[in-house]
């Protein structure tokens, strides 16, 4: 019995009005771990009522890595058990990997150059584009599109799916813009200045529409753009 | 060690075979010994408006595949005792050729001529791989249209990944004055804003231009017209004189002048 109590301390378990946090050792094995998480799990008493809710789980695991296995064995090991999803794994730790592809997600690209027609530029995180992107021409970013010149061309910012990117330019005169999965054109008229209404940056508002509005806009709706100073 | 240019566009049509033939024509007025490749292979016209058209033996096929050595498939000018073609082969097509070999041949000609003028087929396959291979400079020849400024572009982009060739050179070619004023078709400076490059000369829309290459005659070699004028302009640029841009506008008479001034119309 002693024993036992004192495996179990590897294992914590808090509850929380979202669900159940479970604090995970983090010097212990992963074996060690998974049994004890397993005799815990099946130890805990019936629960009164027969139709067992649905529980969302954290786990907070520490300075220890889990890749991408380890979490799948960890899901399984929680929905055969219990009726367990895990919806939120907080560790200290990250890969190198994800640590580049998180820094590189957060640089802004410098390039000075004209996008001609049939060019593509891809790039992570921020692209800074000091020149002009013609007809024909595309732009794509993870993060932010920032034109110091004139958009012609096409421009696709958040291209991995981040709908609170946005797209800047000078002079907005695209022949395409893309939000991560939203799509606009001008609309077709027949007049001189047929076009977007007037701005120079594009973001998508709440109900997911892209809109064009002046520069003002941005820091109340993107407050988080500007660095602290 | 002469230059080699390769005078492109990526549209059919904007008067690539005209500009190579009238710029070569009034290089060669200036003294210059200029050599004028057709990369056309299959669809070959430098020939005809240069009028040599009966004169072909071998062509550039038969060099680069041994048939015969290169100074005899060139031939002289009509006109110019510096002036000299290589034509390109009617009955084969594009892939005839390696762009390696249009190398070889070109620094080759780089040698004996002053200027070595290549006329690009239209498109950006192997013709155009072909023809840029052995280039140092590019003229890009675009009209005052939107397809062929488009196509322009992206050539220029194409042109500015081949690290041999220094930054490209405009042309633009068959310029209506009177559209450009009223409007309706782009004028210079948003060309020259859009494509990013420097303007090396620009070309009037003149009836006689056509037909003096029906006559396999360039215009360049008559000293009156505008568009003559326009071109030995171009070559004089293209020697490193500098000489501004021709005025769009068109010269009154004084007579015009007089029936301005009263007001009479006609």
């Amino acid at each position: 019995m002693k024993s036992n109590q004192r495996k179990s301390q590897h294992v914590i378990i808090k509850g929380t009005k979202d669900g159940l946090t479970f604090l995970l050792d983090d010097q212990c094995s992963i074996e060690t771990l998974k049994e004890e998480l397993q005799k815990t799990l099946s130890d805990r008493p019936e629960s009164a009522n027969e139709s067992v809710q649905h529980v969302n789980a954290k786990l907070v695991v520490g300075k220890r890595y889990l890749d991408r296995f380890q979490i799948e064995e960890l899901e399984s090991l929680f929905s055969e058990e219990m009726n367990v999803t895990i919806n939120e794994i907080e560790s200290e730790v990250i890969s190198k990997e994800e640590a580049e592809e998180m820094k590189q997600n957060m640089q802004v690209t410098r390039v000075v150059k004209v996008i001609r027609s049939g060019q593509v530029l891809d790039f992570k995180g921020d692209l800074l584009l000091i020149g002009d992107v013609n007809p024909g021409g595309t732009v794509k970013a993870t993060g932010n599109i920032y034109i110091m010149g004139s958009l012609k061309g096409i421009a696709h910012a958040g291209s991995q799916g981040n709908e609170e990117a946005i797209i800047c330019a000078a002079e907005m005169k695209p022949s395409q813009l893309r939000i991560a999965s939203m799509i606009r054109r001008p609309p077709e008229q027949n007049g001189e200045n047929s076009g977007f209404e007037e701005g120079e940056c594009a973001y998508l508002n709440e109900d997911k529409e892209m809109v064009l509005d002046k520069l003002q806009i941005l820091s109340k709706i993107r407050p988080g753009l500007s660095m602290e100073i | 060690m002469g230059e080699a240019i390769v005078v492109t566009s990526g549209k059919g049509g904007v008067g690539k075979t005209t500009t190579t033939a009238n710029i070569g024509t009034a290089l060669a007025l200036a003294g210059k010994k200029v050599c004028l490749v057709d990369t056309d292979i299959g669809l070959r016209n430098l020939d005809v408006v240069m009028g040599l058209e009966n004169r072909i033996i071998y062509d550039l096929v038969d060099v680069v595949e041994g048939d015969c050595r290169l100074h005899q498939a060139l031939i002289k000018d009509k006109r110019f005792d510096c002036l000299y073609l290589l034509p390109a082969a009617q009955t084969k097509d594009k892939s005839a050729v390696e762009p390696s070999q249009m190398k070889k041949l070109v620094d080759e000609l780089k040698q004996d001529y002053d200027y070595i003028l290549i006329d690009c087929p239209a498109g950006i396959e192997q013709g155009f791989k072909n023809a840029v291979a052995g280039a140092d400079k590019a003229v890009v020849v675009t009209t005052p249209e939107i397809s062929s400024v488009r196509d322009a572009d992206r050539i220029i982009g194409l042109i500015e990944k081949e690290e041999h060739i220094s930054s490209p050179k405009l042309i633009i070619n068959r310029i209506r004055p009177h559209m450009m004023k009223n409007g309706d078709a782009m004028d210079v400076e948003e060309i020259v804003s859009i494509l990013a490059i420097d303007l090396l000369g620009i070309v009037i829309d003149d009836d006689d231009v056509i037909k003096s290459s029906n006559k396999g005659e360039p215009i360049a070699t008559d000293p009156k017209s505008k568009a003559s004028i326009a071109y030995r302009n171009i070559g004089r640029r293209i020697t490193g004189e500098t000489v501004p841009l021709m005025s769009l506008d068109e010269k009154k008479g004084v007579f015009k002048k007089v029936k301005d001034f009263l007001g009479i119309r006609g």
